[in-house]
């Protein structure tokens, strides 16, 4: 727990951390206003659920740094139960027809390329030459973008963008929380240390000695694993120690190249599994797609081309 | 019995495997794993709690949508689609391609311009969209769903192994902890310097696959939707 007014005053903490808890501050703001928006829409028969779901996020924007982690948990689960139990619908926000997006479009023209790629710009700008992180950046940069929406059209008040906002939201739903959940799952397992029951399994089918099979053992096992947990991260370690120091590294490889490879190796897992739900799953959300793994379809052969390249990289150069 | 610490990743292959609710096996998984192991209930909250804090960057996509759906209804697509129209000979397949080398190109400086939400539903698709209805007809609906999974494929390959190329990358500042655990010291500019013809090599399979694969697509669904 710590004391909002005691972390904003601190001299300790970087000016980059206390301006990404005011974008996270806004962010609940958001997520609150989505909340109430839906609890007013009567046309949304599941608006009491759809509320819960999005004001317990919000919420947790708000206050889940500053009140106890056991808190924060707790209202984790609560704010799950929503779309476990079906109660998280999208409301009935219009979206704009193609009338009006195409005299919009008559109105403005070109220029409504430059906020859109504003959120890019100002991150770029923020990790080139600011000490402060692109992901506040990229807030100044949405910031910026509304901004020049307004001045180039009245129409654009701050009532638009918030139901805009909505609109896309109510699209995307619960299931955008499954990247930060399935994180939530990976710290459950870390603190069960599920990954030293992993490695110890593992490290019983590798016959010592033998460094090419080794190093195929420890990138398979690192796009494997990285599949099952939707994290390279979580793998890396648990592999490294396991697999790639004893029965590669221990042999004299070279481990700027066994251990940079490993990585992306895993990263070929990454490209093969729902359970790297932010970049496989999302996507099909956002973009409406029919098929769950539309695309995952579209990356399998990729990863399997580059694992075996990583591979041939990691015996021959090593 | 430590092998039963593993029945949480069993739930979570079978869950999405018979395509059950992901939030619930998630959830399912989470508590199984607890209670097998011994984790106490506030152990388990806590765990969950501090998660959420250190991943709130996960999040961001809320405050980008803001502006999404607003330039949305400022005429972007209208704007894309008449941009892509000089470019008559252009295919949809190389859209996806270019897009893939900004999108290395912004990795290799740490920087995610581009995603699903902020670029590819915007942007990408409006442009390839275009392209494809450029004679007149409709688009096919399943050459349109492969669109949408090509591009988003193409994302995520140039961010992976583009991100890899910026010295200090989260993930390459792990393998150097893990390794340094072990004994052995590596700088963080030789670990990027490995990753530069993995990059390369990633990005241009992408393209050349996508080019072909939209080169097909194009032919069988060519005149549009059949009905």
């Amino acid at each position: 727990m710590t004391n909002p007014m005691e972390f904003f005053m601190s001299v300790d903490v970087s000016l980059s951390d206390k301006l990404l808890e005011i974008l996270y501050f806004v962010i609940g703001l958001i997520a609150i206003y989505v909340a109430i928006r839906n609890l007013n829409d009567k046309t949304n028969e599941k608006r009491f659920g759809t509320f819960i779901f999005w004001f317990l996020l919000g919420l947790m924007f708000l206050i889940g740094k500053w009140i106890p982690p056991m808190a924060t948990g707790v209202l984790m689960v609560l704010m799950v139960l929503s779309p476990i139990f079906k109660q998280v619908k999208a409301g009935n926000e219009p979206s704009p027809t193609p009338e009006e997006m195409q005299n919009n479009y008559k109105k403005i023209g070109y220029k409504v390329f430059v906020p859109a790629l504003s959120i890019g710009a100002f991150a770029l700008i923020a990790a080139l030459f600011t000490t402060i992180s692109p992901i506040f950046g990229m807030g100044v940069g949405v910031v910026f973008g509304i901004i020049l929406l307004m001045l180039f059209s009245k129409e654009n008040t701050p009532k638009v963008f918030l139901n805009d906002g909505r609109r896309m939201l109510d699209i995307v739903g619960p299931l955008s929380m499954l990247p930060t959940l399935l994180a939530a799952l990976g710290a459950v397992f870390t603190t069960a240390g599920v990954g030293d029951v992993i490695s110890g399994l593992v490290t019983n089918i590798i016959p010592e000695g033998n460094v090419a099979f080794g190093i195929i053992v420890y990138a398979v096992g690192m796009a494997l694993f990285t599949m099952v947990m939707g994290n390279a991260f979580a793998a890396i370690t648990v592999m490294t120690v396991g697999i790639g120091a004893p029965f590669v590294l221990a042999y004299g490889a070279d481990p700027v190249i066994i251990g940079s490879l490993a990585l992306t190796c895993g990263y070929c897992g990454t490209l093969c599994t729902p359970m790297a739900a932010n970049f496989n799953i999302v996507p099909v959300a956002v973009l409406e797609m029919k098929d769950d793994y539309g695309v995952i379809k579209n990356q399998v052969l990729i990863a399997a081309i580059m694992l075996v390249i990583q591979i041939i990289m990691m015996i021959v150069l090593s | 019995m430590e092998i039963l610490k593993l029945l949480g990743i069993l739930i979570v292959i079978i869950g999405f495997i018979l395509k059950l609710d992901s939030i619930l096996i998630i959830m399912v998984a989470a508590v199984v794993t607890a209670l097998v192991s011994g984790i106490d209930l506030v152990t388990f909250l806590e765990t969950l709690g501090s998660s959420f804090v250190s991943n709130r960057s996960m999040c961001t996509f809320i405050i980008v949508l803001v502006l999404t759906g607003t330039l949305e209804r400022n005429g972007l697509k209208q704007a894309a689609a008449e941009f892509m129209g000089k470019f008559k000979n252009a295919s949809a397949g190389l859209i996806v391609g270019i897009y893939g080398i900004i999108r290395l190109i912004f990795g290799a400086f740490n920087i995610s311009v581009g995603g699903a939400a902020s670029f590819i539903r915007p942007i990408v698709m409006p442009m390839a969209q275009a392209i494809v209805e450029k004679d007149g007809h409709p688009i096919a609906d399943e050459y349109l769903e492969q669109l949408k999974g090509m591009s988003s494929a193409m994302d995520n390959v140039a961010w992976f192994f583009g991100q890899v190329l910026f010295v200090g990358t989260s993930g390459m500042l792990l393998v150097q902890s893990t390794l340094a655990d072990l004994g052995y010291e590596v700088a963080l500019i030789d670990l990027a310097s490995v990753q530069i013809p993995v990059a390369l090599i990633a990005t241009a399979v992408a393209i050349i696959y996508y080019f072909l694969k939209d080169r097909r697509l194009a032919k069988k669904y060519a005149g549009g939707a059949k009905s």
